[in-house]
């Protein structure tokens, strides 16, 4: 039987690009190129290089968004996924990381069986590594966030992951199914493949709200118990000062001096 | 009549320039200054199917067009012309004749290692004293019994020195002329096959260039590839399609110094203004980005064209001559517009004004393009 993986994917804009209005507080997302979200990219390299490694493997992309979030599921198909499921529907709009995990779920449920769930640690738009563990524990999955290194059974039942810490790593044996959440450390995704993008069987199917029978006053933005009411760019730090001084003994005195003044030493 | 790419040549672009960004570019200065053929960008290239595109699956191809095979070599060009090259030359010069004149028997044994590039090609038609004047063919090649033996030199070979299937002219009957030329699929390690001198460019220095040196060079006689006397044929259908790999290499070049220069006049402040910010200059900036975008649409309307079993030819030695003179005079003038900077091996112009000026010349030079193209537009 297929060892079958389900990998969690956001489309988002590339926020290197992306600037904020300061008068109105929000994005200007004009002419901003959107992209695989960079960890999300990482957990589908995770998924392909299983793949790769073992036999009957089939890997699954779901995404939430809006229509155009289909050119991301044609860029993890062309990279070697099998199938891209978007969840797409004005009723999930606006929706927050619990209204969100929501949806996904129910997608979830609705694509059936698996033994693996991969997500990327967090989104460079929102930065709130939310989602992943949310899903995991809306479909009472055991899991594991900030992967940075994965071994697997032959059997294909237990795995081992490091976990990154500030300080360290955590070495945790997890039984599948369960559900982990990837950092960049973990890999280096692959580029898309010619044939990956010229390839006619790929598979990519929209789902509304009512194809992942869910709850409608769980998704959305009226369902959303957080929202983002201001926007803005932290204002840059003041200039630096200059010490000016005759010799380097001087200066260093100089220095010396404020630094205690401040109470930084 | 349709101006946009398809999704899907939209995605190899992206991803080729992601490619070319990432693994091509950090290393273009360096092989250019070492004349080191990268190997390991060649293997890269053959992961992601760079050196098939254009070719069916089922002979291991990546199932593009070329369209896509045109973007490819662009893209690679933009940041390195040695990568185009080596790119456009296995795939135009060497899997093309194959697959187009190639028998079921030598499509199956030869185009799955090409396609895939596990093992990279080249082509052969031009000796010392045949260049331009192709038909003056000295190589020659005897039948002898069921092989046939060929004796004879051919010179600036791409990818000489690290392919291992190659595409070669040679004279089986000197007085029939051009009609006595045929090709044959010769494979490195053929007993009486050597590379020879491996030449010192001015520029794509990290390009192979080599001799191919045939002595007593014994073949079977199934290598012919086409028909006997067909190989003149072979090698201007092939040399029609090299031309928009070439056309695209120029145009990956100009672009890739536009950007550039671009970047340094957004940069670089003379009497406290910006050069993008100077109107003599953005005047000329205007003409090379129009220039750069003709030179685009002559070529991806020959490959479109090529795609469609359409009569390309004459179209694509437009492409060719066009991109080129553009490549050439657009990294002439973006070493210019860099001032002292752009004629120092620190910025990357000075390397793609000395990789611009080959285009103008191989894979027929720019005369050779006029004299096609005016045959097409006045008869022969």
């Amino acid at each position: 039987m297929a060892f079958k993986i389900i990998v969690c994917a956001k489309q988002v804009p590339d926020t290197n690009e992306i600037k904020i209005n300061p008068e109105t507080g929000t994005l200007i997302r004009d002419g901003v190129p959107s992209i695989l979200n960079p960890d999300d990219a990482n957990a589908v390299e995770l998924a392909l290089d299983i793949k790769d490694k073992y036999d009957d493997v089939h890997v699954t992309v779901v995404t939430m968004g809006p229509p155009q979030a289909q050119d991301m599921l044609f860029e993890c198909l062309a990279m070697g996924c099998d199938e891209g499921i978007l969840v797409s529907d004005r009723a999930v709009g606006g929706s927050d990381t619990w209204a969100t995990s929501n949806a996904i779920s129910a997608a979830i449920r609705k694509i059936g069986e698996f033994d693996l769930i991969l997500a990327g640690r967090q989104a460079i738009d929102g930065d709130t590594a939310q989602v992943g563990p949310q899903i995991a524990e809306k479909m009472d999955l055991p899991q594991v966030t900030y992967v940075k290194k994965f071994a697997i059974t032959d059997d294909m039942k237990t795995i081992t992951v490091e976990r990154a810490l500030e300080d360290g790593h955590e070495v945790i044996e997890i039984q599948t199914p369960c559900m982990l959440t990837a950092i960049k450390e973990l890999n280096t995704p692959r580029y898309m493949n010619i044939a990956g993008i010229y390839n006619p069987d790929k598979k990519i199917t929209v789902w509304n709200a009512a194809d992942i029978e869910v709850d409608l006053t769980t998704v959305g933005l009226k369902a959303s118990p957080t929202n983002v009411f201001r926007s803005f760019t932290p204002k840059p730090k003041g200039k630096g000062m200059m010490l000016a001084g005759d010799t380097e003994k001087d200066l260093a005195k100089d220095l010396l001096i404020r630094l205690k003044d401040k109470h930084v030493i | 009549m349709n101006f946009q790419l398809t999704k899907e040549q939209e995605f190899v672009r992206k991803m080729v320039r992601e490619f070319a960004v990432n693994e091509v570019e950090p290393l273009a200065a360096d092989i250019d200054r070492e004349h080191r053929f990268p190997t390991e960008t060649v293997e890269k290239m053959a992961r992601y199917g760079l050196l098939g595109v254009p070719f069916p699956t089922e002979y291991e191809g990546a199932g593009g067009d070329h369209i896509s095979y045109a973007i490819t070599v662009e893209e690679l060009s933009r940041v390195c012309a040695s990568t185009g090259v080596i790119c456009s030359a296995h795939t135009s010069l060497c899997c093309w004749p194959i697959f187009a004149w190639g028998n079921e028997e030598q499509k199956a044994k030869y185009l799955p290692d090409l396609l895939s590039g596990r093992k990279l090609g080249a082509f052969g038609l031009t000796e010392p004293g045949a260049g331009t004047d192709s038909a003056g063919q000295q190589t020659r090649a005897v039948l002898d019994g069921d092989e046939y033996v060929l004796n004879g030199s051919k010179v600036f070979i791409t990818n000489g020195g690290y392919a291992e299937t190659f595409v070669v002219m040679a004279m089986t009957d000197k007085s029939k002329g051009n009609r006595g030329i045929t090709a044959f699929i010769v494979e490195k390690g053929d007993e009486g096959f050597s590379i020879g001198k491996t030449e010192d460019k001015m520029g794509i220095c990290a390009s192979s260039t080599t001799e191919l040196v045939f002595k007593d060079c014994r073949i079977p006689a199934d290598r012919v590839l086409g028909k006997v006397g067909q190989g003149f044929k072979v090698a201007m259908s092939t040399l029609d399609g090299g031309r928009i790999g070439i056309a695209s290499q120029a145009l990956g070049i100009a672009q890739g110094a536009l950007d550039v220069t671009v970047d340094y006049m957004k940069a670089r402040k003379q009497f406290g203004k910006k050069l993008s910010e100077m109107d003599a200059l953005r005047q000329v900036v205007a003409d090379l980005a129009t220039k750069i975008e003709a030179a685009r649409l002559l070529i991806y309307q020959a490959a479109d064209m090529k795609d469609k079993h359409m009569n390309y030819g004459p179209k694509s030695a437009m492409a060719k001559l066009f991109a080129a003179e553009t490549a050439m005079e657009v990294t002439t003038k973006c070493v210019q517009l860099h001032g002292g900077y752009g004629y120092t091996k620190d910025y990357p112009v000075e390397r793609m004004m000395r990789d611009a000026k080959i285009t103008e010349i191989y894979e027929g030079t720019s005369e050779v393009q006029r004299i096609v193209i005016a045959a097409s537009v006045l008869g022969k």
